[in-house]
């Protein structure tokens, strides 16, 4: 325990400079640069606003904050654990070189796509004021479900990053997951639609649910939801732990499959 | 002055040929239902000891294929060994395959100080070092471009200035004396004398006898994973010579 906390000392300025790579390459070349980090989620907003209540003739008017909520967090998860699926693969290179610790490469790109999360935490907090969603004394609480966010997507990541270095259909089953974790996470639309159809157990089911549900409970001003809160936390919490424990099992075999 | 710096003892590394390559879920489903998962079992390393004091430089000998590059990625850490220890004491420096770490899309200086985070070297360091190591690599103006638009001499010329910037205690060298062109080469030979000079241990896997005699005091000959001889440069040297021409 002792020696692995040494290492990580060691390799911590290796950490700051592949999560400083990973922000500096991603909008390198792109007129706009880092703007894209808020102007992506704002305009993905506006269409999904347009869809579903422009279409469906709902009137509340702080629908759009509803729906970047749930959309900020999913794209987090979403975007995170895809890379850190590929993490080891897309490394081999240097894998195969240099000595690294490796578990650097999937933590580095979930590190940085938490600093893209928070930066985009902007666009919410301009579209809450101006469409009058006023922060309470419960918007502290919002750190809890993005911790619990951060841990659970830590914990995925690992498990992923491990298992596609043996199979690499890892990658497109992940993506087709995805799609369907999106669809039960009531991004936009209400889960009551959900429930009074008798499917509420789709939601009940899905922790990232739970995570967003805890997370508009701060924004919008309520205490936070103790049900959703401590699922979402065991959930995590298990998670990581599972992802540290399956990663350092299979290591040492990553180089001979990659 | 006579520390052991490397031990190696009984090392074995074994890989897994998959006689057929089964790479998707659902091959592995189907082999493993129908009971066809073969491995074919292969020693690249077998029960390999020995020991390197400070200041050796050793060299190691043996054909292709005889496990010569496998024991240096066991030693650098790249690899772990399925059975058997290595213990290292100081700083490693491998130097196997230069520049493959970069990123192409970076460009050097931004390079420098990735690559040198990936060999451990802390932040000041590099600062410290920057100069220097542009000045080395003699890339002058190019330092400022990404590194794939460098030609393959930019980039190990580059990859040697950062990997030779620190003095390591053991210096691990895979065939990299062949860096640029004749100019930088002798650059880079000179740089690596004088960094043995200063007393650092050194591995050296070379197919040119004349170099490792050159270079080392030891050295070591392997055949298929096994340790066949060890002991002075000059001895090793015989034997190998004299399994080359039975061959």
């Amino acid at each position: 325990m002792k020696r692995l906390f040494k290492n990580f000392l060691k390799y911590r300025y290796l950490l700051r400079e592949l999560i400083k790579k990973d922000i500096k390459l991603k909008y390198r070349r792109s007129y706009l640069g880092i703007l894209w980090t808020l102007l992506e989620p704002l305009f993905t907003m506006m269409v999904l606003t347009l869809v579903f209540s422009g279409f469906y003739g709902k009137s509340d008017k702080t629908f759009p904050v509803y729906i970047l909520t749930g959309r900020l967090l999913f794209t987090f998860f979403s975007n995170s654990t895809k890379a850190a699926t590929k993490s080891i693969r897309s490394n081999a290179g240097m894998i195969k070189k240099v000595y690294v610790p490796k578990y650097i490469y999937p933590i580095s790109t979930i590190c940085s796509n938490f600093i893209f999360f928070m930066i985009s935490l902007i666009v919410l907090v301009a579209v809450a004021l101006v469409l009058g969603v006023y922060p309470t004394k419960y918007v502290f609480l919002a750190v809890v479900p993005i911790l619990n966010l951060l841990v659970m997507t830590l914990g995925v990541g690992l498990m992923l990053a491990t298992f596609s270095v043996f199979f690499r259909d890892m990658e497109y089953l992940w993506g087709i997951v995805l799609t369907l974790i999106m669809y039960c996470c009531a991004i936009f639309y209400e889960p009551k639609r959900v429930i009074k159809t008798g499917f509420g157990w789709i939601l009940e089911i899905n922790p990232l649910y739970w995570v967003i549900e805890n997370f508009r409970d701060a924004v919008f001003g309520r205490p936070l939801d103790m049900r959703a809160f401590a699922f979402s936390t065991t959930f995590a919490c298990v998670t990581l732990v599972l992802g540290i424990f399956v990663f350092y099992k299979q290591q040492d075999k990553f180089i001979l499959n990659i | 002055m006579s520390k052991t710096v490397l031990s190696v003892d009984h090392v074995g590394m074994k890989f897994n040929l998959a006689s057929e390559k089964v790479d998707d879920l659902k091959d592995y489903v189907i082999k493993f239902l129908k009971r066809q998962l073969m491995y074919k079992e292969f020693w690249a390393l077998k029960d390999v000891t020995f020991e390197v004091k400070k200041g050796d430089r050793v060299g190691i000998l043996g054909l292709n294929g005889a496990g010569k590059s496998t024991l240096l990625k066991c030693v650098a850490g790249v690899l772990k060994p399925t059975e058997g220890k290595i213990t290292t004491k100081g700083v490693i420096v491998p130097l196997l395959e230069l520049g493959a770490g970069f990123d192409k899309q970076y460009t050097g200086a931004e390079n420098i100080y990735l690559y040198g985070a990936m060999l451990g070297y802390s932040k000041s360091f590099i600062e410290e070092k920057y100069k220097e190591i542009v000045k080395f690599s003699e890339l002058g103006d190019f330092i400022n471009v990404p590194v794939k638009n460098y030609s393959s001499g930019m980039k190990s010329r580059l990859g040697f200035s950062i990997a030779t910037i620190v003095e390591p205690d053991i210096l691990i060298l895979d065939e990299v004396l062949s860096v640029g062109d004749a100019k930088f080469r002798k650059k880079s030979e000179k740089k690596i004398k004088s960094m043995i000079d200063k007393n650092v241990t050194v591995l050296f896997v070379s197919h040119s006898i004349d170099q490792v005699r050159d270079i080392c005091n030891k050295a070591i000959l392997l055949e298929q994973g096994h340790l066949v001889a060890s002991g002075d440069v000059e001895d090793v040297i015989a034997i190998y010579e004299s399994k080359i021409s039975e061959n």
